[in-house]
C-alpha cells in the first residue's frame, strides 16, 4: 500500500515486519525516530520484540551480538560518532559470523561536531566485515532491510548486513512509499533458524582465543564469504521482485549508460540528483549517464568493470574522505581498471556534500564541467571566502 | 556427563585462583547456565581453539562488553519463552570489571537483567603483566604502580565497587573468597535463587602477578580474609551479613607475596595497610564479638 511516510518510520515499519526479537540501540549519538517508533510498537504490541535500552552504542552493538549468538533475530541502528563506538563490536560481529542487520542514517563525524549527512562514518568501517548497502530513496532504504536479513541469515553467508540511508535526506525526508503486506513479507524472509547458538542442550564455545595457527584461516573464510555475496545478491533482488515487483540489481544500476561517454559514480541519495542533472543535460545533447554503487561491501568490481569499460570520462563523487589519500570511492573505481584492457581514459574524483551541505542539480553540473581536467579530490562548492582567515 | 563443568586439561599456572573459584561458581550453576565471559586470563587459559575447557554452552566477545552481551543473551531467552530454566552468568576479571567495564556492568544492573555478574578479583590485570587496576590494593607493587624513591606502589585503596553495584538497588551483592570454597558455592546458589541482577566479586590469589608460592594459594586468600583486607559481606535485599573474623595482624597476609615485600620493613606504611584493614573491620562490624 502506498504511503506518504517519513524515511525513519517507513524502516521502522518494515524492521516490524520483519520480526526481530529483540532489538537494542542508544538513541543519542546521533540516532533517528527509528528505534523510538520501535519501542513504542513494543509498547503497544504490535512487536513481540524485546527492546533493550542501553546505556551506550557499544553496549547496543554488543547487547545484539548477545542476542544473536543466543539464536534470536536481532536489530539495531545508530549512525556517525554512534558507530564508531560500536566499531570494535562491529569487527567482533562479523568476526563470529552473526546474521544481525543494522541501519546506518549515515552522517559526519566530528570534529567539528556537526549531526548532518554524509557518508565518512559508514565508509570509515568498510574493513570492519559487514556487508554495506546503500539506499537511493526511501522505498529502497526499506527493500533493502528485507533482502538484508535474507542475505545475512543464508547458512551460506552468515554476515551481518549494514543498510546504509542518509542521515536526514532519507531519515527525515517524507516520500512515498509502497509498504509491503505482512503476508509478502513473510513468503520472501521466513523465519529465523540458526546454524549455531548458545544451547544448554549442545553447549559450545563461542569466541574461542585463536592462535597464529588458526586465526588466517577465519579472515580468509569472510573474505571468501564476501565472494559469495557478489554471486547472492543479485539472486535474493530477484527473488524479491518476483514477490513485490521492484527491480534492484543488488549490487550496481546504471542509468543512461548504454551510449554515455561521460559517467558519474555514486552511492546513496545524491544518486536521484545525479539522475536529475543527468536528465537536465541530456536535454542539452550531452551524453551522460550514472553508475549507482548499491553495494560498497563486497565492492562488486567485476560488475563495475562491465558497466563502466566502455565509457570514455569517469566522475566519481564521494561523500567522504581518506584524509591524506584519494577519495575512498575514486581510488576503489580506479582499482577496477588497473591492468585491464578496457576502461576510462580518465577517471576524474569529486567531494560533495560532506557535513550536510546540500547537493544541487548545479553541484553536478560544476563537477560535470571538469570531468577529465581534474583527475584528484576536487571540492565542490567549497567556500574560498571561508578558507581565507587571518592567524595573523 | 563429564565430572565438572570446568574440566580440567586448561592452561592457567599452577596455583591460579580463578581457575579454582570458576570451576566452584560453574559446577555450583549446573548444566542449564549460559555464560558470558570478558576478555581476561579466564577466557585465554580455558579456550584456546580448537580445545575448551567449559561444557556449558559459553560466549566471549570483547574485554569490556560481558554484562551487555549478556543482557542480550537474556533478552533473547525471555523472547524464546526459556530464560526461566536457563541460567546467565556473565564473568571477568578485576579490570574487565571495574575499570573498562564498568559502563555496561552498570547498565547491566540498572537495567535489572536477570543475570549473575561475577568478578574475579586478583587485583590487577595479571593476563597482560601485572598492570595496576582499580582493584589492585594500596601499596602494592605493580608493572604501573611500581615501587621507586617516590612510590610506595599502588597509592589508592581498592574501589568499593561492590558498593557500587550495591547503590543501584539490586537484590543481591557478595563478596566471596577461594579460601572459602564452600562459602562461593552457598552464594552462587543464593544468587541464582533470586531474580534479577546480582553481583558477586571473589578474591582469587594470583601466585605469578601477586609473586608466591603457587601451594599458598587458599592460606593467603584465608589470610586476606582474616586480617579484614577482604571482608566476606553479603548484602540481600540490602541487608547485610559479613563473615566474622578474630582479626590477624595484616603484616601475615603481606609477608606471603612479594608484591608487599617492600612494606615489610617499613613499619610506617605498614600501619597505613592496617589502617585500612581496621577500617574495614569497623565499617561491616567484622570483629567476632
Amino acid at each position: 500500500m502506498k504511503e506518504f511516510q517519513e524515511g525513519s518510520l517507513a524502516v521502522a515499519e518494515i524492521v516490524r515486519m520483519c520480526k526481530p526479537g529483540v532489538v537494542s540501540a542508544y538513541p543519542i549519538t546521533p540516532q533517528t525516530h527509528i528505534v523510538e517508533e520501535l519501542a513504542q510498537m513494543v509498547a503497544n504490541g504490535d512487536l513481540k520484540a524485546q527492546c533493550i535500552n542501553v546505556e551506550s552504542e557499544h553496549s547496543a552493538a554488543s547487547a545484539v551480538f548477545g542476542a544473536s549468538a543466543a539464536g534470536v533475530r536481532s536489530y539495531t541502528a545508530t549512525s556517525s560518532q554512534g558507530l564508531f563506538y560500536m566499531a570494535e563490536v562491529l569487527f567482533n560481529i562479523a568476526g563470529v559470523r552473526l546474521p544481525i542487520v543494522m541501519t546506518c542514517a549515515n552522517r559526519a563525524i566530528s570534529a567539528p561536531i556537526n549531526i548532518w549527512n554524509d557518508q565518512q562514518d559508514a565508509v570509515s568501517l568498510r574493513d570492519c566485515g559487514w556487508v554495506q548497502v546503500y539506499a537511493e530513496d526511501v522505498q529502497e532504504a526499506v527493500d533493502l532491510h528485507m533482502i538484508a536479513y535474507r542475505l545475512a541469515e543464508d547458512k551460506n553467508i552468515m554476515l551481518p548486513v549494514m543498510v546504509n540511508m542518509d542521515g536526514f535526506v532519507l531519515t527525515h525526508g517524507i516520500e512515498t512509499v509502497d509498504m509491503p503486506s505482512q503476508e509478502q513479507v513473510d513468503k520472501y524472509l521466513p523465519s529465523y533458524t540458526p546454524l549455531y547458538k548458545l544451547d544448554i542442550k549442545n553447549p559450545m564455545t563461542i569466541g574461542p582465543l585463536v592462535d597464529p595457527d588458526y586465526y588466517m584461516e577465519t579472515r580468509y573464510a569472510i573474505q571468501e564469504t564476501h565472494k559469495s555475496v557478489l554471486g547472492m545478491l543479485p539472486k535474493l533482488t530477484e527473488e524479491f521482485s518476483k514477490v513485490f515487483g521492484r527491480t534492484y540489481n543488488g549490487l550496481v544500476e546504471g542509468y543512461r549508460l548504454d551510449d554515455a561517454e561521460k559517467a558519474f559514480v555514486a552511492m546513496g541519495s545524491v544518486c536521484g540528483t545525479t539522475k536529475e542533472a543527468i536528465d537536465s543535460m541530456r536535454k542539452k545533447g550531452k551524453k551522460v549517464g550514472l553508475l549507482k554503487i548499491s553495494c560498497y561491501r563486497p565492492f562488486p568490481h567485476q560488475a563495475i568493470y562491465e558497466a563502466l569499460k566502455n565509457v570514455k570520462k569517469v566522475a566519481v563523487l564521494d561523500r567522504a574522505l581518506s584524509l591524506g589519500s584519494y577519495a575512498p570511492l575514486a581510488s576503489e573505481i580506479k582499482s577496477v581498471f588497473f591492468g585491464k584492457k578496457k576502461g576510462p581514459q580518465t577517471i576524474s574524483s569529486f567531494i560533495v556534500g560532506l557535513g550536510g551541505r546540500d547537493i544541487t542539480v548545479h553541484s553536478i553540473e560544476e563537477a560535470y564541467k571538469l570531468i577529465g581536467k581534474k583527475e584528484t579530490c576536487e571540492f565542490i562548492d567549497l567556500k574560498p571566502e571561508l578558507l581565507k582567515e587571518n592567524y595573523a | 556427563m563429564p565430572e565438572h563443568l570446568f574440566t580440567s586439561g586448561h592452561t592457567a599456572c599452577s596455583g591460579c585462583g580463578q581457575s579454582l573459584a570458576a570451576r566452584l561458581v560453574i559446577d555450583t550453576a549446573g548444566p542449564n547456565t549460559i555464560v558470558v565471559n570478558n576478555t581476561g586470563c579466564l577466557e585465554v587459559f580455558s579456550t584456546k581453539y580448537p580445545e575448551s575447557a567449559w561444557q556449558v554452552p559459553w560466549v566471549h566477545s570483547l574485554f569490556e562488553n560481558a554484562a551487555a552481551v549478556a543482557s542480550g543473551v537474556e533478552a533473547a531467552l525471555k523472547y524464546l519463552g526459556t530464560k526461566d530454566t536457563i541460567n546467565i552468568i556473565a564473568q571477568a576479571g578485576d579490570g574487565g570489571t571495574a575499570d573498562i567495564g564498568l559502563q555496561a556492568l552498570s547498565g547491566m544492573l540498572e537495567r535489572g537483567h536477570d543475570i549473575l555478574y561475577v568478578c574475579y578479583d586478583n587485583e590487577a590485570y595479571m593476563n597482560t603483566g601485572v598492570q595496576r587496576s582499580g582493584l589492585t590494593p594500596f601499596d602494592a607493587n605493580t608493572t604501573t604502580s611500581p615501587i621507586g624513591n617516590n612510590s610506595k606502589g599502588n597509592p589508592r585503596p581498592k574501589k568499593p565497587l561492590p558498593e557500587i553495584a550495591l547503590a543501584h538497588g539490586i537484590p543481591y551483592v557478595a563478596t566471596a573468597s577461594v579460601g572459602f570454597p564452600q562459602d562461593i558455592q552457598r552464594k552462587v546458589k543464593k544468587a541464582l535463587s533470586i531474580k534479577g541482577p546480582k553481583y558477586m566479586q571473589i578474591h582469587v590469589p594470583c601466585p605469578l602477578g601477586w609473586r608466591h608460592e603457587p601451594q599458598l594459594t587458599y592460606a593467603i586468600a584465608k589470610l586476606a580474609v582474616e586480617t579484614g583486607l577482604y571482608p566476606l559481606v553479603e548484602f540481600e535485599n540490602g541487608v547485610k551479613s559479613a563473615r566474622q573474623i578474630k582479626p590477624k595482624p595484616v603484616e601475615e597476609y603481606l609477608k606471603t607475596q612479594a608484591r608487599f615485600k617492600h612494606l615489610i620493613n617499613n613499619p610506617e606504611e605498614l600501619k597505613r595497610v592496617q589502617a585500612v584493614a581496621d577500617s574495614n573491620i569497623e565499617r561491616y562490624n567484622l570483629k567476632l564479638q
